[in-house]
Protein backbone atom coordinates (compact mmCIF):
# COMPACT_ATOMS: atom_id res chain seq x y z
CA UNK A 1 0.00 0.00 0.00
CA UNK A 2 1.07 3.53 -0.72
CA UNK A 3 1.45 6.32 1.82
CA UNK A 4 -1.06 6.25 4.68
CA UNK A 5 -3.90 8.79 4.47
CA UNK A 6 -2.50 10.67 7.45
CA UNK A 7 1.16 10.77 8.35
CA UNK A 8 2.39 12.82 11.30
CA UNK A 9 6.16 13.20 11.30
CA UNK A 10 8.18 14.44 14.25
CA UNK A 11 5.53 16.85 15.46
CA UNK A 12 6.26 18.90 18.58
CA UNK A 13 4.14 21.53 20.21
CA UNK A 14 5.44 23.79 22.90
CA UNK A 15 3.40 26.02 25.22
CA UNK A 16 5.94 28.36 26.78
CA UNK A 17 8.20 26.08 28.79
CA UNK A 18 5.95 23.05 28.47
CA UNK A 19 6.61 20.61 25.68
CA UNK A 20 3.12 19.14 25.36
CA UNK A 21 3.88 17.03 22.30
CA UNK A 22 7.44 15.92 21.72
CA UNK A 23 8.58 14.62 18.34
CA UNK A 24 5.52 12.46 17.69
CA UNK A 25 5.22 10.40 14.55
CA UNK A 26 2.15 8.34 13.79
CA UNK A 27 0.04 7.37 10.84
CA UNK A 28 -3.50 6.38 10.04
CA UNK A 29 -3.89 3.83 7.27
CA UNK A 30 -6.60 4.32 4.67
CA UNK A 31 -9.88 2.70 5.60
CA UNK A 32 -8.78 1.61 9.08
CA UNK A 33 -9.55 2.59 12.64
CA UNK A 34 -6.45 3.79 14.43
CA UNK A 35 -6.56 4.63 18.11
CA UNK A 36 -4.46 7.06 20.11
CA UNK A 37 -4.47 6.25 23.80
CA UNK A 38 -2.55 7.52 26.79
CA UNK A 39 -2.96 8.75 30.35
CA UNK A 40 -4.50 12.13 31.14
CA UNK A 41 -2.27 15.02 30.16
CA UNK A 42 -0.30 12.93 27.69
CA UNK A 43 -0.86 15.47 24.91
CA UNK A 44 -3.45 13.59 22.88
CA UNK A 45 -5.86 16.48 22.44
CA UNK A 46 -3.00 18.86 21.66
CA UNK A 47 -1.81 16.48 18.97
CA UNK A 48 -5.34 16.33 17.57
CA UNK A 49 -5.54 20.11 17.53
CA UNK A 50 -2.30 20.20 15.53
CA UNK A 51 -3.54 17.60 13.04
CA UNK A 52 -6.88 19.39 12.58
CA UNK A 53 -5.23 22.78 12.10
CA UNK A 54 -6.35 24.43 15.35
CA UNK A 55 -2.76 24.71 16.56
CA UNK A 56 0.40 25.18 14.56
CA UNK A 57 3.13 22.70 15.46
CA UNK A 58 6.38 24.10 16.84
CA UNK A 59 8.17 21.50 14.77
CA UNK A 60 7.43 18.62 12.41
CA UNK A 61 5.04 18.04 9.53
CA UNK A 62 1.53 16.73 8.99
CA UNK A 63 0.91 15.02 5.68
CA UNK A 64 -2.56 14.18 4.47
CA UNK A 65 -3.39 12.37 1.24
CA UNK A 66 0.25 12.65 0.18
CA UNK A 67 0.39 16.43 0.63
CA UNK A 68 2.01 18.58 3.29
CA UNK A 69 -0.83 20.26 5.17
CA UNK A 70 1.13 21.47 8.19
CA UNK A 71 -0.39 24.60 9.70
CA UNK A 72 -3.32 24.78 7.29
CA UNK A 73 -6.37 26.36 8.95
CA UNK A 74 -9.20 24.04 10.04
CA UNK A 75 -11.71 25.20 7.47
CA UNK A 76 -9.36 24.37 4.61
CA UNK A 77 -8.56 20.98 6.05
CA UNK A 78 -12.29 20.36 6.35
CA UNK A 79 -12.62 21.07 2.65
CA UNK A 80 -9.90 18.49 1.98
CA UNK A 81 -11.91 15.94 3.92
CA UNK A 82 -10.61 16.14 7.49
CA UNK A 83 -13.33 16.36 10.15
CA UNK A 84 -13.01 16.31 13.90
CA UNK A 85 -15.19 16.05 16.96
CA UNK A 86 -14.40 17.82 20.21
CA UNK A 87 -13.70 16.10 23.51
CA UNK A 88 -15.80 18.73 25.25
CA UNK A 89 -18.84 18.72 23.02
CA UNK A 90 -19.42 22.00 21.23
CA UNK A 91 -22.99 22.00 19.97
CA UNK A 92 -24.51 25.14 18.47
CA UNK A 93 -26.64 25.30 21.60
CA UNK A 94 -29.32 27.67 20.35
CA UNK A 95 -30.05 25.63 17.23
CA UNK A 96 -31.98 22.43 16.68
CA UNK A 97 -30.25 19.15 15.95
CA UNK A 98 -31.28 19.49 12.31
CA UNK A 99 -29.79 22.99 12.03
CA UNK A 100 -26.61 21.84 13.77
CA UNK A 101 -26.02 19.08 11.27
CA UNK A 102 -27.05 21.36 8.40
CA UNK A 103 -24.03 23.60 9.07
CA UNK A 104 -21.70 20.68 8.33
CA UNK A 105 -23.73 19.63 5.29
CA UNK A 106 -23.38 23.10 3.78
CA UNK A 107 -19.71 22.39 3.10
CA UNK A 108 -20.70 20.41 0.03
CA UNK A 109 -24.28 21.54 -0.49
CA UNK A 110 -24.88 25.19 -1.23
CA UNK A 111 -28.68 25.03 -1.35
CA UNK A 112 -30.61 25.02 1.91
CA UNK A 113 -32.91 22.16 0.88
CA UNK A 114 -30.01 19.94 -0.20
CA UNK A 115 -28.16 20.62 3.06
CA UNK A 116 -31.26 19.86 5.14
CA UNK A 117 -31.84 16.62 3.23
CA UNK A 118 -28.21 15.61 3.74
CA UNK A 119 -28.53 16.44 7.44
CA UNK A 120 -31.52 14.13 7.76
CA UNK A 121 -29.64 11.31 6.12
CA UNK A 122 -26.68 11.71 8.47
CA UNK A 123 -29.03 11.82 11.45
CA UNK A 124 -30.43 8.46 10.40
CA UNK A 125 -26.94 6.99 10.21
CA UNK A 126 -26.04 7.98 13.78
CA UNK A 127 -29.51 7.39 15.23
CA UNK A 128 -30.65 10.97 15.83
CA UNK A 129 -33.70 10.90 13.58
CA UNK A 130 -36.15 11.20 16.47
CA UNK A 131 -34.37 14.25 17.86
CA UNK A 132 -34.02 16.30 14.66
CA UNK A 133 -36.23 19.13 15.87
CA UNK A 134 -35.03 19.22 19.47
CA UNK A 135 -32.84 22.15 20.51
CA UNK A 136 -29.27 20.88 20.80
CA UNK A 137 -28.99 22.00 24.42
CA UNK A 138 -31.79 19.66 25.48
CA UNK A 139 -29.87 16.54 24.40
CA UNK A 140 -28.35 14.12 26.90
CA UNK A 141 -24.58 13.58 26.95
CA UNK A 142 -24.99 10.55 24.70
CA UNK A 143 -27.15 12.59 22.34
CA UNK A 144 -24.60 15.39 22.22
CA UNK A 145 -21.82 12.95 21.41
CA UNK A 146 -23.91 11.62 18.55
CA UNK A 147 -24.53 15.15 17.40
CA UNK A 148 -20.78 15.87 17.35
CA UNK A 149 -20.36 12.80 15.22
CA UNK A 150 -23.27 13.70 12.95
CA UNK A 151 -22.02 17.23 12.29
CA UNK A 152 -18.57 15.96 11.43
CA UNK A 153 -20.03 13.29 9.14
CA UNK A 154 -22.16 15.86 7.36
CA UNK A 155 -18.97 17.39 5.95
CA UNK A 156 -18.45 14.07 4.11
CA UNK A 157 -14.98 13.44 5.53
CA UNK A 158 -12.36 11.03 4.30
CA UNK A 159 -10.52 11.21 7.62
CA UNK A 160 -12.48 11.44 10.84
CA UNK A 161 -10.73 12.52 14.04
CA UNK A 162 -12.77 11.41 17.05
CA UNK A 163 -11.74 12.94 20.36
CA UNK A 164 -13.22 10.74 23.10
CA UNK A 165 -16.65 10.24 21.61
CA UNK A 166 -17.31 7.49 24.15
CA UNK A 167 -16.18 9.36 27.27
CA UNK A 168 -18.99 10.01 29.73
CA UNK A 169 -21.27 7.36 28.24
CA UNK A 170 -22.62 4.41 30.21
CA UNK A 171 -21.90 0.85 29.05
CA UNK A 172 -25.19 0.44 27.23
CA UNK A 173 -24.72 3.75 25.42
CA UNK A 174 -21.23 2.63 24.42
CA UNK A 175 -22.65 -0.63 23.09
CA UNK A 176 -25.06 1.41 21.01
CA UNK A 177 -22.50 3.68 19.43
CA UNK A 178 -19.68 1.22 18.71
CA UNK A 179 -21.53 -0.31 15.73
CA UNK A 180 -22.11 3.19 14.36
CA UNK A 181 -18.35 3.80 14.30
CA UNK A 182 -17.75 0.38 12.74
CA UNK A 183 -20.32 1.25 10.11
CA UNK A 184 -18.40 4.40 9.20
CA UNK A 185 -15.20 2.43 8.78
CA UNK A 186 -17.03 -0.09 6.59
CA UNK A 187 -18.15 2.82 4.43
CA UNK A 188 -14.49 3.61 3.80
CA UNK A 189 -13.93 6.48 6.23
CA UNK A 190 -10.52 6.44 7.83
CA UNK A 191 -10.76 6.99 11.57
CA UNK A 192 -8.25 8.21 14.10
CA UNK A 193 -9.70 8.15 17.58
CA UNK A 194 -8.56 9.28 20.98
CA UNK A 195 -10.16 6.99 23.50
CA UNK A 196 -10.03 6.14 27.17
CA UNK A 197 -12.59 3.36 27.13
CA UNK A 198 -10.22 0.41 26.63
CA UNK A 199 -13.00 -2.07 25.96
CA UNK A 200 -13.98 0.00 22.93
CA UNK A 201 -10.40 0.48 21.77
CA UNK A 202 -9.88 -3.27 21.93
CA UNK A 203 -12.96 -4.03 19.88
CA UNK A 204 -12.68 -1.18 17.37
CA UNK A 205 -9.09 -0.30 16.63
CA UNK A 206 -6.80 -2.17 14.31
CA UNK A 207 -3.73 -0.22 15.27
CA UNK A 208 -2.97 1.62 18.50
CA UNK A 209 -0.47 4.35 19.36
CA UNK A 210 0.24 5.06 22.99
CA UNK A 211 1.18 8.60 23.97
CA UNK A 212 2.64 9.41 27.38
CA UNK A 213 4.21 12.68 28.46
CA UNK A 214 4.17 13.91 24.88
CA UNK A 215 5.95 10.93 23.32
CA UNK A 216 4.84 7.79 21.54
CA UNK A 217 5.92 4.99 23.88
CA UNK A 218 4.34 2.03 22.12
CA UNK A 219 2.51 1.09 18.95
CA UNK A 220 0.96 -2.06 17.56
CA UNK A 221 -2.21 -4.09 17.66
CA UNK A 222 -4.47 -3.55 20.69
CA UNK A 223 -3.32 -6.86 22.19
CA UNK A 224 0.34 -5.95 21.73
CA UNK A 225 0.14 -2.57 23.41
CA UNK A 226 -2.03 -3.88 26.25
CA UNK A 227 0.71 -6.34 27.10
CA UNK A 228 3.55 -3.83 26.71
CA UNK A 229 5.27 -3.17 30.06
CA UNK A 230 5.98 0.43 29.10
CA UNK A 231 2.27 1.04 28.58
CA UNK A 232 1.31 -0.54 31.88
CA UNK A 233 3.87 1.60 33.67
CA UNK A 234 2.63 4.75 31.99
CA UNK A 235 -0.89 4.10 33.22
CA UNK A 236 -0.25 2.54 36.62
CA UNK A 237 3.07 4.01 37.70
CA UNK A 238 6.70 2.97 37.88
CA UNK A 239 7.24 -0.69 38.74
CA UNK A 240 3.61 -1.62 38.15
CA UNK A 241 4.40 -3.99 35.31
CA UNK A 242 6.78 -6.01 37.49
CA UNK A 243 4.31 -6.17 40.37
CA UNK A 244 1.51 -7.30 38.08
CA UNK A 245 3.80 -9.95 36.62
CA UNK A 246 4.76 -11.22 40.13
CA UNK A 247 1.22 -11.38 41.47
CA UNK A 248 -0.27 -13.21 38.53
CA UNK A 249 -2.05 -15.84 40.59
CA UNK A 250 -4.78 -13.25 41.20
CA UNK B 1 -42.34 33.47 -2.34
CA UNK B 2 -44.67 32.40 0.44
CA UNK B 3 -41.86 32.98 2.90
CA UNK B 4 -41.88 36.68 2.08
CA UNK B 5 -45.55 37.06 2.98
CA UNK B 6 -45.00 38.34 6.55
CA UNK B 7 -42.65 41.04 5.26
CA UNK B 8 -45.13 42.03 2.54
CA UNK B 9 -47.97 42.28 5.06
CA UNK B 10 -46.00 44.35 7.58
CA UNK B 11 -44.73 46.73 4.92
CA UNK B 12 -48.17 47.08 3.33
CA UNK B 13 -49.73 47.93 6.68
CA UNK B 14 -47.05 50.47 7.49
CA UNK B 15 -47.28 51.95 3.99
CA UNK B 16 -50.96 52.68 4.55
CA UNK B 17 -50.32 54.76 7.67
CA UNK B 18 -49.84 58.17 5.93
CA UNK B 19 -53.15 57.65 4.13
CA UNK B 20 -54.90 57.65 7.50
CA UNK B 21 -52.62 59.71 9.71
CA UNK B 22 -51.94 63.24 8.51
CA UNK B 23 -50.36 64.67 11.63
CA UNK B 24 -46.84 65.85 10.85
CA UNK B 25 -45.77 65.16 14.41
CA UNK B 26 -46.83 61.53 14.19
CA UNK B 27 -45.28 61.07 10.75
CA UNK B 28 -42.07 62.67 11.93
CA UNK B 29 -42.00 60.29 14.87
CA UNK B 30 -42.50 57.31 12.56
CA UNK B 31 -39.84 58.48 10.10
CA UNK B 32 -37.29 58.74 12.90
CA UNK B 33 -38.35 55.38 14.35
CA UNK B 34 -37.96 53.70 10.96
CA UNK B 35 -34.58 55.34 10.50
CA UNK B 36 -33.45 53.90 13.83
CA UNK B 37 -34.95 50.55 12.83
CA UNK B 38 -32.84 50.63 9.67
CA UNK B 39 -29.67 51.38 11.63
CA UNK B 40 -30.61 48.52 13.96
CA UNK B 41 -31.22 46.19 11.05
CA UNK B 42 -27.64 46.79 9.98
CA UNK B 43 -26.36 46.05 13.48
CA UNK B 44 -28.57 42.96 13.61
CA UNK B 45 -26.76 41.27 10.70
CA UNK B 46 -23.41 41.40 12.45
CA UNK B 47 -24.50 41.41 16.10
CA UNK B 48 -27.76 39.49 16.03
CA UNK B 49 -26.91 36.81 13.50
CA UNK B 50 -23.11 36.86 13.78
CA UNK B 51 -22.80 37.43 17.53
CA UNK B 52 -20.20 40.17 17.02
CA UNK B 53 -21.38 42.98 19.29
CA UNK B 54 -20.34 46.27 17.78
CA UNK B 55 -20.48 49.31 20.04
CA UNK B 56 -19.46 51.59 17.23
CA UNK B 57 -22.02 51.40 14.47
CA UNK B 58 -21.97 55.19 14.50
CA UNK B 59 -18.89 54.77 12.32
CA UNK B 60 -21.14 53.51 9.51
CA UNK B 61 -24.09 55.80 10.17
CA UNK B 62 -21.80 58.82 10.25
CA UNK B 63 -19.76 57.87 7.22
CA UNK B 64 -22.94 57.36 5.21
CA UNK B 65 -24.23 60.73 6.38
CA UNK B 66 -21.02 62.66 5.74
CA UNK B 67 -20.29 61.11 2.34
CA UNK B 68 -23.83 61.87 1.17
CA UNK B 69 -23.62 65.45 2.44
CA UNK B 70 -20.09 66.30 1.36
CA UNK B 71 -20.45 64.87 -2.16
CA UNK B 72 -23.53 67.03 -2.72
CA UNK B 73 -22.32 70.23 -1.09
CA UNK B 74 -18.69 70.27 -2.15
CA UNK B 75 -18.68 68.29 -5.39
CA UNK B 76 -22.17 68.88 -6.74
CA UNK B 77 -22.93 65.18 -6.99
CA UNK B 78 -26.57 64.22 -7.49
CA UNK B 79 -28.27 63.31 -4.21
CA UNK B 80 -29.35 59.84 -5.27
CA UNK B 81 -25.85 59.00 -6.47
CA UNK B 82 -24.37 60.49 -3.29
CA UNK B 83 -26.75 58.35 -1.28
CA UNK B 84 -25.50 55.21 -3.03
CA UNK B 85 -21.87 56.25 -2.65
CA UNK B 86 -22.44 56.89 1.05
CA UNK B 87 -23.63 53.32 1.44
CA UNK B 88 -20.69 52.02 -0.63
CA UNK B 89 -18.18 54.01 1.43
CA UNK B 90 -19.51 52.53 4.66
CA UNK B 91 -19.47 49.03 3.22
CA UNK B 92 -15.80 49.60 2.42
CA UNK B 93 -15.24 50.95 5.93
CA UNK B 94 -16.94 47.83 7.32
CA UNK B 95 -14.59 45.63 5.32
CA UNK B 96 -11.63 47.67 6.52
CA UNK B 97 -12.52 47.63 10.24
CA UNK B 98 -13.57 44.00 9.96
CA UNK B 99 -10.34 43.09 8.23
CA UNK B 100 -8.26 44.76 10.92
CA UNK B 101 -10.18 43.36 13.90
CA UNK B 102 -11.17 39.86 12.76
CA UNK B 103 -7.84 39.08 11.16
CA UNK B 104 -6.09 39.91 14.40
CA UNK B 105 -8.52 37.58 16.15
CA UNK B 106 -10.38 40.10 18.31
CA UNK B 107 -13.53 38.59 19.81
CA UNK B 108 -16.18 39.53 22.32
CA UNK B 109 -15.61 42.60 24.42
CA UNK B 110 -12.31 43.37 22.68
CA UNK B 111 -14.14 43.61 19.40
CA UNK B 112 -16.79 45.80 21.00
CA UNK B 113 -14.17 48.17 22.41
CA UNK B 114 -12.26 48.45 19.16
CA UNK B 115 -15.41 49.32 17.21
CA UNK B 116 -16.22 51.95 19.82
CA UNK B 117 -12.71 53.34 19.42
CA UNK B 118 -13.07 53.54 15.64
CA UNK B 119 -16.30 55.51 15.95
CA UNK B 120 -14.79 57.87 18.52
CA UNK B 121 -11.69 58.48 16.41
CA UNK B 122 -13.89 59.27 13.42
CA UNK B 123 -15.96 61.63 15.56
CA UNK B 124 -12.91 63.53 16.72
CA UNK B 125 -11.43 63.70 13.22
CA UNK B 126 -14.77 64.91 11.82
CA UNK B 127 -14.98 67.60 14.49
CA UNK B 128 -11.70 69.20 13.32
CA UNK B 129 -11.28 68.28 9.64
CA UNK B 130 -12.15 71.17 7.26
CA UNK B 131 -13.91 68.92 4.72
CA UNK B 132 -16.64 67.97 7.21
CA UNK B 133 -17.20 71.59 8.17
CA UNK B 134 -15.43 70.81 11.44
CA UNK B 135 -17.30 72.16 14.47
CA UNK B 136 -19.86 73.99 12.35
CA UNK B 137 -21.08 70.93 10.48
CA UNK B 138 -22.39 70.63 6.94
CA UNK B 139 -25.67 72.07 5.73
CA UNK B 140 -27.38 70.80 2.59
CA UNK B 141 -29.18 73.37 0.49
CA UNK B 142 -32.94 73.14 0.59
CA UNK B 143 -34.05 71.85 -2.81
CA UNK B 144 -37.46 70.26 -2.59
CA UNK B 145 -37.37 68.16 -5.75
CA UNK B 146 -37.45 64.38 -6.11
CA UNK B 147 -34.22 64.60 -8.17
CA UNK B 148 -32.51 66.07 -5.13
CA UNK B 149 -34.03 63.39 -2.88
CA UNK B 150 -35.96 66.00 -0.93
CA UNK B 151 -39.71 66.10 -0.60
CA UNK B 152 -42.18 68.65 0.56
CA UNK B 153 -44.45 66.10 2.20
CA UNK B 154 -43.45 64.08 5.20
CA UNK B 155 -45.37 61.16 3.70
CA UNK B 156 -42.90 60.86 0.80
CA UNK B 157 -39.97 60.75 3.20
CA UNK B 158 -41.89 58.19 5.19
CA UNK B 159 -42.33 55.96 2.14
CA UNK B 160 -38.67 56.33 1.20
CA UNK B 161 -37.43 55.19 4.62
CA UNK B 162 -40.08 52.46 4.67
CA UNK B 163 -38.81 51.20 1.30
CA UNK B 164 -35.27 51.10 2.70
CA UNK B 165 -36.49 49.18 5.73
CA UNK B 166 -38.31 46.77 3.41
CA UNK B 167 -35.14 46.15 1.40
CA UNK B 168 -33.23 45.50 4.62
CA UNK B 169 -35.94 43.09 5.80
CA UNK B 170 -35.71 41.17 2.54
CA UNK B 171 -31.90 41.06 2.69
CA UNK B 172 -32.09 39.79 6.27
CA UNK B 173 -34.61 37.15 5.33
CA UNK B 174 -32.50 35.97 2.39
CA UNK B 175 -29.40 35.81 4.58
CA UNK B 176 -31.27 33.87 7.23
CA UNK B 177 -32.16 31.12 4.77
CA UNK B 178 -28.86 31.02 2.90
CA UNK B 179 -25.71 29.02 3.43
CA UNK B 180 -23.96 32.24 4.42
CA UNK B 181 -26.59 32.75 7.10
CA UNK B 182 -26.19 29.22 8.45
CA UNK B 183 -22.44 29.77 8.65
CA UNK B 184 -22.87 33.16 10.29
CA UNK B 185 -25.16 31.74 12.98
CA UNK B 186 -22.76 28.85 13.48
CA UNK B 187 -19.94 31.34 14.10
CA UNK B 188 -22.13 33.12 16.65
CA UNK B 189 -22.96 29.89 18.46
CA UNK B 190 -19.46 28.43 18.50
CA UNK B 191 -16.63 29.70 16.36
CA UNK B 192 -14.28 26.72 16.86
CA UNK B 193 -16.96 24.19 16.05
CA UNK B 194 -17.88 26.18 12.96
CA UNK B 195 -14.29 26.20 11.75
CA UNK B 196 -14.05 22.45 12.25
CA UNK B 197 -17.02 22.11 9.92
CA UNK B 198 -15.29 23.99 7.14
CA UNK B 199 -16.53 27.49 7.90
CA UNK B 200 -14.02 30.24 7.15
CA UNK B 201 -15.03 32.23 10.24
CA UNK B 202 -12.94 35.29 9.39
CA UNK B 203 -14.36 35.58 5.87
CA UNK B 204 -17.92 35.08 7.13
CA UNK B 205 -17.59 37.78 9.80
CA UNK B 206 -15.94 40.13 7.33
CA UNK B 207 -18.80 39.74 4.85
CA UNK B 208 -21.33 40.26 7.64
CA UNK B 209 -19.62 43.45 8.77
CA UNK B 210 -19.59 44.78 5.21
CA UNK B 211 -23.32 44.17 4.74
CA UNK B 212 -24.00 45.45 8.25
CA UNK B 213 -22.07 48.66 7.61
CA UNK B 214 -23.90 49.25 4.33
CA UNK B 215 -27.37 48.93 5.89
CA UNK B 216 -26.62 51.14 8.88
CA UNK B 217 -25.05 53.66 6.50
CA UNK B 218 -28.33 53.89 4.58
CA UNK B 219 -29.91 55.22 7.78
CA UNK B 220 -27.19 57.87 8.00
CA UNK B 221 -27.61 58.84 4.35
CA UNK B 222 -31.33 59.18 4.94
CA UNK B 223 -30.75 61.29 8.06
CA UNK B 224 -28.90 63.87 6.01
CA UNK B 225 -31.58 64.05 3.33
CA UNK B 226 -34.28 64.41 5.96
CA UNK B 227 -32.71 66.92 8.32
CA UNK B 228 -30.36 68.55 5.75
CA UNK B 229 -27.68 68.96 8.38
CA UNK B 230 -24.95 66.86 9.92
CA UNK B 231 -22.17 67.49 12.40
CA UNK B 232 -19.69 65.21 14.15
CA UNK B 233 -21.84 64.70 17.25
CA UNK B 234 -24.84 63.57 15.21
CA UNK B 235 -22.91 61.50 12.69
CA UNK B 236 -20.45 59.68 14.90
CA UNK B 237 -22.01 60.25 18.34
CA UNK B 238 -22.55 57.35 20.71
CA UNK B 239 -26.32 57.99 20.60
CA UNK B 240 -26.64 56.18 17.30
CA UNK B 241 -24.26 53.37 18.29
CA UNK B 242 -26.47 52.76 21.31
CA UNK B 243 -29.78 52.98 19.48
CA UNK B 244 -28.49 50.73 16.68
CA UNK B 245 -27.76 47.97 19.19
CA UNK B 246 -30.58 48.60 21.67
CA UNK B 247 -33.40 48.30 19.17
CA UNK B 248 -32.47 44.84 17.87
CA UNK B 249 -31.64 43.54 21.34
CA UNK B 250 -34.94 44.77 22.77
CA UNK B 251 -36.93 43.68 19.73
CA UNK B 252 -35.14 40.37 19.25
CA UNK B 253 -31.55 40.06 18.03
CA UNK B 254 -31.01 37.60 15.22
CA UNK B 255 -34.60 37.81 14.01
CA UNK B 256 -35.92 39.44 10.86
CA UNK B 257 -38.44 41.74 12.57
CA UNK B 258 -36.59 42.31 15.85
CA UNK B 259 -35.04 45.71 15.02
CA UNK B 260 -38.26 47.10 13.54
CA UNK B 261 -40.34 46.02 16.52
CA UNK B 262 -37.69 47.22 18.95
CA UNK B 263 -37.40 50.63 17.30
CA UNK B 264 -41.14 51.24 17.28
CA UNK B 265 -41.57 50.20 20.91
CA UNK B 266 -38.49 51.97 22.23
CA UNK B 267 -39.21 55.18 20.35
CA UNK B 268 -42.85 55.17 21.44
CA UNK B 269 -41.87 54.70 25.07
CA UNK B 270 -39.22 57.41 24.79
CA UNK B 271 -41.77 59.85 23.34
CA UNK B 272 -44.30 58.82 25.96
CA UNK B 273 -41.87 59.51 28.76
CA UNK B 274 -41.12 62.97 27.41
CA UNK B 275 -44.83 63.71 27.19
CA UNK B 276 -45.58 62.56 30.73
CA UNK B 277 -42.76 64.59 32.21
CA UNK B 278 -43.58 67.98 30.75
CA UNK B 279 -40.83 70.41 29.95
CA UNK B 280 -37.20 69.78 29.29
CA UNK B 281 -35.92 66.46 30.54
CA UNK B 282 -32.81 65.69 28.53
CA UNK B 283 -31.74 62.07 28.68
CA UNK B 284 -35.08 60.86 30.01
CA UNK B 285 -35.59 58.71 26.92
CA UNK B 286 -32.25 57.02 27.67
CA UNK B 287 -33.47 56.17 31.16
CA UNK B 288 -36.53 54.59 29.58
CA UNK B 289 -34.35 52.63 27.12
CA UNK B 290 -32.29 51.34 30.02
CA UNK B 291 -35.32 50.19 31.99
CA UNK B 292 -36.87 48.50 28.97
CA UNK B 293 -33.58 46.75 28.23
CA UNK B 294 -33.32 45.39 31.76
CA UNK B 295 -36.92 44.17 31.73
CA UNK B 296 -36.62 42.52 28.34
CA UNK B 297 -33.37 40.74 29.16
CA UNK B 298 -34.87 39.64 32.45
CA UNK B 299 -38.12 38.20 31.14
CA UNK B 300 -37.36 37.33 27.55
CA UNK B 301 -33.68 37.20 26.64
CA UNK B 302 -34.62 36.71 23.01
CA UNK B 303 -36.34 40.07 22.90
CA UNK B 304 -39.93 41.21 22.55
CA UNK B 305 -40.37 38.98 19.52
CA UNK B 306 -39.55 36.01 21.74
CA UNK B 307 -42.09 36.89 24.45
CA UNK B 308 -44.74 34.61 22.96
CA UNK B 309 -42.35 31.69 22.56
CA UNK B 310 -40.99 32.26 26.06
CA UNK B 311 -44.48 32.14 27.60
CA UNK B 312 -45.36 29.03 25.61
CA UNK B 313 -42.12 27.35 26.70
CA UNK B 314 -42.76 28.11 30.37
CA UNK B 315 -46.32 26.92 30.07
CA UNK B 316 -45.30 23.71 28.33
CA UNK B 317 -42.45 23.06 30.74
CA UNK B 318 -44.82 23.41 33.66
CA UNK B 319 -47.29 21.02 32.05
CA UNK B 320 -44.98 18.27 30.84
CA UNK B 321 -42.25 18.02 33.42
CA UNK B 322 -42.61 14.27 34.11
CA UNK B 323 -42.46 13.43 30.39
CA UNK B 324 -39.27 15.43 29.93
CA UNK B 325 -37.73 13.56 32.85
CA UNK B 326 -38.60 10.21 31.33
CA UNK B 327 -37.17 11.19 27.98
CA UNK B 328 -33.89 11.96 29.67
CA UNK B 329 -33.63 8.42 30.97
CA UNK B 330 -34.73 6.85 27.69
Amino acid sequence: MAEPLLAVQGVSRRFGGLLAVNGVSLSAAQGRITALIGPNGAGKTTLFAVIAGFLKPSDGTVRYGGEDVTGEPPHRLARRGVARTFQIVQPFAGLTVRENIRVGAHLHHRAREAALAAAEQVAREVGLTDMLDRPADTLTVAGRKRLELARALATEPKLLLLDEVLAGLNPSEIRDIVPVIQGLRNRGITILMIEHVMQAVMSLAEHVFVLAEGRIIAAGTPAQVAADPAVIEAYLGHGAAAKLGAGHGH
Amino acid sequence: MKAFAPIAVVIALLAAVPLIVHSNVTLNFLVVALMIALAGQGWNILGGYGGQYSFGHAAFFGTGAYVTAILQVRYGVNAWLAFGLGIAASAALGALIGGLTFRSGLRGSYFALVTLAFAEVLRIVASVAPITGAGVGTLIKLDLRAEALQFESRAMFYWVILALVAVALIITHLIERSRFGAWLIAVRENEDAAMALGVDATAVKLAAMTISGAITAAAGCFYVQYFLFVDSGIAYGTWISIEALLTPIIGGAGTVFGPLLGALVVKALGEGALMVVTGEAPGLDLVVFGCVLVLVIWFSPRGLIGVGAELRKRFRRAGTRPVAQEARHG
